[in-house]
């Protein structure tokens, strides 16, 4: 039935790849349940190489449990647990002997920014640290470069030393980030980002992640609607733990839905 | 534009009158405190010297000095240490960090909790039953430290667990969602915030251990030994139980000799108390969030 959904008209001209790009994240019959509650059912979607794929959805629609479960994230939570199958290049990622592996490839920013408790240059070193990067020049490389694309490295280039925690709410999302961003990793995963962020730190995010689209593939959840609009290739619709409507984001918002539900929440006339 | 209400006043007087109270309540708690550490200082201060802590005890322990069992105390409170702190730190670490959350571990957490508050006598009698007879130590330094160990551990283990537990979530999860193991995440972010704590606990317990009379009485402390011990087999002389003794045991003790035994081990409890707060606070200023 899903895959019906996925047919919706495709878009204008700022589509994203095609339907024959390469497919990084194949979704099939995803199920996600804390205890006996249940929190996602049936989702069933694909992710393609190098688009945004933007995820909208009220409160309490599973759009985290979603980002949970494809980093494998239900390991250290024993209330959770994830059906279902989630491929990474036709990988089933349940099968995947060492889940580091699949976390390193996959950078997550959650919705509140957390740094950790570390200095800022720390805190983007942490994650090349873990996987052996160990040379000051080599580290030093990394954390410019990542800051610098996380739009935050001409405002803390003079004090790195500083605890991350004394940053700013935006700085410290832009923070994690550049920390996301240190992973190398091929998907990146945001989690409603801009919650802490103003406007204008918001747009220059916006801007960064046009940007980074060209090197990976990006998972967008936003409680903004036009953010989604402004920067998904494709965007779903989750609703009370389905996935109810996935399309090309023009073609959605531009009134091209197969549920009237989807049109009344692009347009702001839900609940 | 505020002007107070009888209302306001009267909860105003009620606050005032409560406050009061609980000041008399915190004096009358200190009271006793004073009380016994001014007549301990007057009474035993007279019969500390370098010589009181450097001699063996004489004429029947009706003079002389403390030495023996000043060091003996040192010995079963490192040796104790030595077997709880690194066992404890270990266990509370497996069940804070690594144990899933279900009936088996709720149960070792009750057990552990539970254990800590056996009263040390029953420690003792287990240390008779295990490490003298059953292992075979005899009453010795080894019994004894084993039983102060085994009476510390569960304190250890609750203090470490509160410490790593006192490390936000939300630290481990950004840890583990950039890929960490859970042990690089314990080695790098857990451990490092909740050192400060740890180490408090166990010094706290190092005062506590070194006060305690029950659980070396039968296992490894003697009531009067001429001579250091050479080894672990062999039993030793302790502060707490030696005050025990002066102070009741033996006839004809001039009065300031138990005093003076007293001032001594208060003074080690109060010089470890001290130095775990300080560094604490020490450790407070370095806190990162
Ligand atoms: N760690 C957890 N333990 C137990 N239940 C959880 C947990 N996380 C989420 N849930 C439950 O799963 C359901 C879906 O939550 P989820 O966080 O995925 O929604 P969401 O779409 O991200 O909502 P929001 O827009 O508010 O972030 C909710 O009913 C929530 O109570
Ligand atoms: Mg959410």
């Amino acid at each position: 039935m899903v895959d019906q959904l996925r047919s919706t008209p495709t878009g204008g001209p700022n589509a994203g790849p095609g339907k024959g790009a390469p497919l990084v994240l194949q979704i099939k019959d995803l199920g996600v349940r804390y205890g006996d509650k249940a929190a996602l059912t049936g989702v069933s979607l694909d992710i393609r190489e190098n688009e945004i794929f933007g995820i909208i959805g009220p409160a309490n629609a599973g759009k985290t449990s979603f980002l949970r479960a494809v980093n494998r994230m239900d390991e250290f939570d024993s209330h959770m647990h994830v059906s279902g199958e989630v491929l990474y290049h036709g990988d089933n990622i349940r099968n995947w002997r060492n889940p580091y592996a699949i976390r390193r490839r996959i950078g997550v920013v959650f919705p509140l920014p957390v740094g950790l408790p570390l200095s800022v240059y720390e805190n983007v070193a942490f994650a090349p640290r873990i996987r052996g990067v160990n040379t000051k020049k080599d580290l030093d490389i990394i954390v410019e470069r990542c800051l610098r694309r996380a739009a935050l490295w001409d405002e803390v280039k003079d004090r790195l030393e500083t605890l991350g925690s004394l940053l700013s709410g935006g700085q410290q999302q832009r923070l994690t980030i550049a920390r996301a961003l240190s992973q190398e990793p091929t998907i990146l995963m945001l989690d409603e980002f801009s919650i802490a962020v103003d406007p204008v730190t918001t747009m220059r995010i916006e801007a960064v992640l046009k940007e980074l689209k060209h090197e990976m593939t990006i998972i967008l959840v936003t409680n903004l609607v036009q953010q989604a609009n402004r920067l998904a290739d494709r965007t779903a619709l989750f609703l009370n733990g389905r996935c109810h409507e996935i399309g090309d984001t023009q073609a959605l918002f531009s009134g091209h839905v197969q549920h009237p539900e989807t049109k009344d929440y692009i347009e702001g006339r839900f609940g | 534009m505020f002007t107070a209400t009888s209302l306001n006043e009267r909860n105003d007087q009620v606050q005032r009158r409560f406050r009061l109270l609980f000041l008399v309540m915190t004096l009358l708690l200190v009271l006793p405190v004073l009380i016994i550490l001014t007549l301990l200082v007057v009474r035993g201060a007279p019969a500390i010297s370098l010589e009181f802590l450097l001699a063996y005890p004489k004429s029947g322990m009706t003079a002389g000095g403390i030495f023996p069992a000043l060091l003996g105390t040192i010995f079963l409170v490192a040796m104790a240490l030595l077997f709880s702190v690194p066992l404890g730190i270990a266990a509370a670490i497996y069940l804070s960090e690594y144990a899933p959350d279900n009936w088996l571990t709720r149960i070792i957490n009750l057990a552990i909790i539970n254990l800590a508050g056996v009263p040390s006598i029953v420690h003792a009698l287990f240390g008779v039953g295990a490490f003298v007879i059953f292992f075979g130590f005899g009453t010795s330094i080894l019994a004894a430290s084993l039983t102060l160990a085994i009476m510390t551990l569960p304190v250890v283990i609750v203090a470490t667990r509160e410490s790593l537990q006192a490390v936000p979530q939300a630290f481990r999860e950004a840890c583990w969602a950039l890929g960490a193991t859970k042990w690089q995440t314990i080695r790098r972010i857990v451990l490092p915030n909740s050192i400060s704590g740890i180490l408090t606990g166990v010094i706290l317990e190092v005062s506590r251990t070194a006060g305690e009379t029950a659980p070396i009485m039968f296992t490894g402390a003697a009531f009067f030994l001429p001579f250091l011990p050479e080894s672990v087999y062999d039993q030793t002389m302790a502060l707490s139980l030696h005050l025990f003794v002066v102070a009741t045991q033996v006839p004809d003790v001039p009065d300031h000799l138990p005093y003076g035994v007293a001032l001594v081990l208060v003074g080690i409890v109060l010089i470890m108390n001290a130095t775990s707060i300080g560094f604490r606070t020490y450790l407070r200023g370095k806190k990162k969030w």
